[in-house]
């Protein structure tokens, strides 16, 4: 059998229909059914936290509420805030993408330990319906963020049974940290030495490193509010003898670095994109690798600039605050770095590089905000008003949403074997960039202005109520660039055009030596590694341009649509 | 109120306002310039290079240190002379004050007690005179809340069990916002309300008319002290100098205190307090642990015996405050009115009636 005959039957038999009992995938442990059936938790919490949102915004078109009562309303926000970070965001790259990814990228048949990582999603799972039921039972008001003493004395909701949903996800993001860093210690193919590494791998090592020493603090705190709660231990509760502030030191010792959980691999799926729709090797491959390192450990450093104002002691906050301003440092030479991968480079732009390119202008006005937080005196005015919420929303999901769903159009291929429509990707790339900006942009300004966040009603201020329209007008926007790709991408799981095996002409091994979908075991070949990651040739890419523009007859444009999938995509027939 | 008049700005109106607006603007300056040189870089580098252009792509570079150093050392620097802009400032705004004029706040759910020094009570509305240095002891009954004076660019924490202090020099009469800016439970967005600063003669002529009436019986917030101190017969064991039963407590503000745990600690309203609800958490050296615990007493009651103490001098001066009238024993909480609403409407109200106070 030639080589080219045995690709095809083997493309015949892939991960995806490899079996189709729902029994094989609930059981199964292959990290690439195990990572879209991450995908499926990831996109149910998503729309519940979307759907949450829109709740939110829609009752702040009015200064005294219109819909809501107030325990509603603090229902909402935390329900909220609980399934986007705790459900979405944190799992959402790591454990889809990455799950996905990492073997494929470094060489190997699966991650190091498959039936852990099958444990770790239904940690996810059950922890998810833990929170769930406690939402049906009444759900919780006291935020995400649980200060005590109200969520441990105070607060009358579900709060234990939400964190003890928490504590178990928490558990699943420890097991995943703990496979990730075995797999890429113990898994690298011969000669994927750790400077050939993609640096979406260098990503994910970090990011693993923060969930295995971050997340048991965050679950011990957690557990100690349910403690106090349900045996009356005084641990936060003053009146018990115990301290309200420790809470928010252990909260946020965690909880910062989770800010990193969250974007490191967002900042890994980042220098991917940039790279393959440059054709360019990312500019300065040790910089960008040190610098995610360099974040996960200074990021452990900061946690006490969410507590410049609770009664910190003054040279404490001063530390955290030059500590603040320096773990801003790391991902500014980031942002340079993508910033001048550019140069030279022979750009197209498909759907994933439109959200690569919102990343970068999102991500910078995210960080930089960061700025005005970290210098303490500013953050007096700030801290506690939509300011923040400005500052976080630009960063998780101007920055994280925005790379993952970069992402997820750019391996759609490799995951789904199938091709999307690129002209509705773009539109919704451009539609999530418009609306994300009119939605989180005036917050900004009313934080300014002075309005703390989690206000049901203000009342007492009613010109906040321009800003509030403004933000809520752009939230539909925003919501409907999330919706659109639900649709299309879910269509072309069923219906759309058969993808080649690497219709990016991307580099990478899980381009250039894995089918798409991948086979069960990856991998058809033994792999060797000879070259740097990111090996592209632009020059040549952009000859290669230039000859089908000119067989085409065109004179410039040569990414549209039908070019692009005319070159790449199977059934040209 | 004008859908379309928009304010960009907050209103400023304390005297390190100005300073913090500077270093706000600065920042925005210098992220501005970021923001944009990014954005172009990126759209020019893009548009230049992108796909089916002849641009020369020769001879490309994978890194450069220079480059590296350059981008890593100028926002390096900017961000080092931010930070010892701002925390010189931070320093300034946190370097309490010590005569200034004091406020006590107790936060509650959902609703702020603010106390005068001479015994003037008022919720959810504070007057002030311009151009006097403020100074608030804080404390919450219940969950943390924080204060928030928009207008002073000034934010603070009100905990439970430990005080913390707010200042701000309020610098151009008017009415302006207070707020609470953390997440309190069910009424967290209605525990709000107004401070109004007032001319010195115009405060007098408040005081004058309202002052009064919102006065407790019992006087000062000292007298209000003592007279608690006197109801709870802590005298019995506290005398003017130091005897078996309990040490003396004049002149201690400020001192230090050598615990039997052979520890010292610094004699503050924390400590004091601490003292008072939980005695035998701190233990005096050379006293037994026979001081009952006063932990029923409420915030404002502490508050007020704090006040005394402090004001005791040294053992001498016995007796600083003849006790006004009849013993009427101390009313120093309002009865539970959390969710009143006359003072959260939009139009600040200058006046308070008897009845929202009591
Ligand atoms: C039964 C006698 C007794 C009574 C009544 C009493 N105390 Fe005490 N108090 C003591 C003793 C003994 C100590 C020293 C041991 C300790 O620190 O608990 C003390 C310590 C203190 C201290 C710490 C003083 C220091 O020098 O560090 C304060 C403050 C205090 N008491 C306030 C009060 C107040 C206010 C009351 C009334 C509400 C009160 N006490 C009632 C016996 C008493
Ligand atoms: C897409 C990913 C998103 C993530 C990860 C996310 C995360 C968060 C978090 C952590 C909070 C703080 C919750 C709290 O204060 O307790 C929050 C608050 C908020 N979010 Fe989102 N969010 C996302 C999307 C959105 C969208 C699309 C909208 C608007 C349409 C939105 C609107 C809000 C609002 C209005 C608040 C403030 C609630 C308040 O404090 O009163 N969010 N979000
Ligand atoms: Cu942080
Ligand atoms: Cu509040």
């Amino acid at each position: 059998m030639s080589a080219a005959a045995e690709q095809e039957t083997v493309q015949e038999k892939n991960y995806l229909n490899a079996d189709h009992t729902l029994r094989s995938w609930l059981t199964t442990t292959d990290h690439k059914r195990i990572a879209i059936l991450y995908l499926i938790g990831v996109t149910f919490f998503f729309i519940l936290g979307g759907l949450s949102a829109a709740l939110i915004r829609l009752e702040l078109t009015s200064p005294t509420g219109w819909m809501l009562s107030n325990e509603m309303f603090n229902k909402t926000f935390s329900a909220h805030g609980i399934f986007m970070v705790f459900f979405f965001m944190i799992p959402a790259i790591p454990a889809v993408l990455g799950n996905f990814l990492l073997p494929l990228m470094i060489g190997a048949r699966d991650l190091a330990f498959p039936r852990l990582n099958l444990v770790s999603w239904y940690l996810y799972a059950v922890g998810g319906t833990l929170v769930l039921i406690a939402m049906m039972m009444g759900g919780v008001d006291a935020g995400w963020t649980f200060y005590t003493p109200l969520s441990s004395i105070y607060s009358e909701t579900q709060i234990s049974l939400t964190l003890v949903g928490i504590f178990l996800n928490g558990f699943s993001s420890i097991v995943t940290g703990v496979n990730f860093i075995a797999t890429i210690h113990k898994m690298r193919a011969p000669g994927m030495t750790w400077f050939r590494l993609p640096l979406f791998v260098w990503a994910h090592y970090a990011t693993s490193l923060i969930m295995i020493l971050g997340t048991p603090v965050v679950a011990m705190a957690l557990l100690l509010v349910v403690l106090e709660r349900s045996l009356g231990v005084g641990i936060y509760s003053p009146e018990l003898g115990g301290d309200p502030v420790l809470f928010q030191h252990l909260f946020w010792f965690y909880s910062h670095p989770a800010v990193y959980i969250m974007i490191l691999p967002a900042m890994g799926v980042q220098s991917e994109l940039i790279a393959c729709f440059s054709k360019r090797k990312i500019f300065g491959y040790h910089f960008v690798a040190f610098s995610s390192l360099a974040i996960a450990v200074l990021g452990f450093l900061v946690w006490g600039h969410h507590m410049f104002i609770s009664s910190q002691s003054v040279y404490l906050s001063v530390i955290f605050s030059l500590l603040s301003f320096l773990v801003a440092i790391p991902s500014a030479v980031k942002t340079f770095n993508w910033s001048v991968s550019l140069y030279k480079g022979s750009i197209s732009f498909q759907t994933p590089m439109i959200y690569a390119l919102s990343f970068i202008g999102l991500f910078v006005i995210g960080g930089i905000t960061g700025m005005f937080l970290a210098s303490i005196r500013t953050d007096i005015h700030l801290t506690g008003t939509y300011f923040i919420v400005a500052h976080f929303h630009y960063v998780m999901v101007g920055g994280t949403v925005t790379a993952f769903m970069g992402g997820l159009h750019f391996w759609w291929p490799k995951i789904s074997g199938r091709l999307y429509s690129e002209f509705w990707g773009r539109i919704s790339a451009l539609l999530v960039f418009v609306g994300f900006n009119l939605t989180f942009f005036p917050q900004f300004i009313l934080g300014v202005l002075g309005m703390p966040r989690r206000y049901h009603m203000y009342g007492i201020a009613p010109e906040w109520l321009f800003y509030n329209v403004l933000s809520t007008a752009g939230s539909t926007v925003l919501g409907l660039g999330f919706f659109l790709p639900m649709i299309y991408l879910t269509h072309s799981y069923f219906k759309g055009r058969k993808s080649t095996q690497n219709p990016w002409n991307a580099k990478g091994l899980e381009w250039e030596k894995a089918a798409s979908p991948p086979i069960t075991v990856n991998f058809t070949e033994k792999i060797l590694v000879t070259e740097d990651a990111y090996n592209y040739d632009a020059i040549s890419d952009a000859a290669q341009a230039l000859r089908t523009m000119e067989k085409r007859g065109q004179l410039a444009v040569v990414d549209d649509e039908d070019a692009w999938w005319d070159e790449n995509s199977e059934d040209k027939s | 109120m004008n859908f379309w008049n928009n304010p960009l700005w907050p209103e400023a109106a304390s005297k390190d306002a100005a300073a913090h607006d500077k270093l706000f603007f600065t920042i925005t300056g210098l992220s501005v310039f970021f923001t944009v040189l990014v954005c172009v870089l990126v759209t020019v580098l893009a548009v230049k290079y992108r796909r089916g252009t002849k641009a020369d792509r020769t001879n490309p570079i994978d890194h450069s240190t220079k480059l590296e150093v350059l981008w890593t050392g100028v926002p390096l620097i900017l961000a080092l002379g931010t930070f010892v802009w701002s925390a010189r400032l931070f320093v300034e705004n946190r370097d309490m004050d010590r005569d200034a004029m004091d406020v006590f706040v107790v936060g509650k759910q959902w609703m702020w007690h603010l106390q005068h020094m001479d015994g003037t009570r008022e919720n959810n509305e504070l007057h002030l005179p311009v151009g006097q240095p403020v100074k608030m002891t804080m404390i919450s009954q219940d969950v943390i809340h924080a204060m928030y004076l928009p207008a002073f660019r000034a934010q603070y924490h009100v905990v439970p069990g430990r005080y913390t202090e707010l200042q701000f020099t309020p610098t151009k009469p008017g009415s302006y916002r207070m707020l609470c800016a953390m997440h309190c439970g069910t009424h967290h967005s209605e525990m709000v309300g107004w401070v109004h600063v007032m001319e010195a003669d115009e405060f007098a002529e408040w005081k004058e008319a309202n002052g009064d009436k919102n006065r407790p019986k019992a006087g000062s917030v000292i007298e209000a002290g003592k007279m608690v101190f006197e109801d709870k017969n802590c005298g019995s064991c506290h005398t003017g100098e130091n005897n078996v039963k309990g040490p003396s407590l004049y002149g201690i503000m400020g001192e230090q205190r050598s615990l039997a745990n052979g520890q010292t600690v610094a004699v503050d309203n924390d400590y004091l307090r601490l003292s008072i609800i939980d005695p035998t958490s701190q233990i005096v050296e050379g006293y037994d642990k026979t001081m009952p615990s006063y932990s029923s007493l409420t915030e404002e009651d502490i508050l007020a015996l704090n006040a005394y103490v402090k004001s005791l001098g040294n053992a001498g001066d016995l007796v600083p405050f003849e006790r006004p009238g009849a013993p009427v024993p101390p009313t120093a909480t309002a009865p539970d009115s959390s969710t009143d609403t006359a003072n959260r409407t939009a139009s600040p109200s200058t006046t308070q009636t008897e009845d929202e106070i009591q």
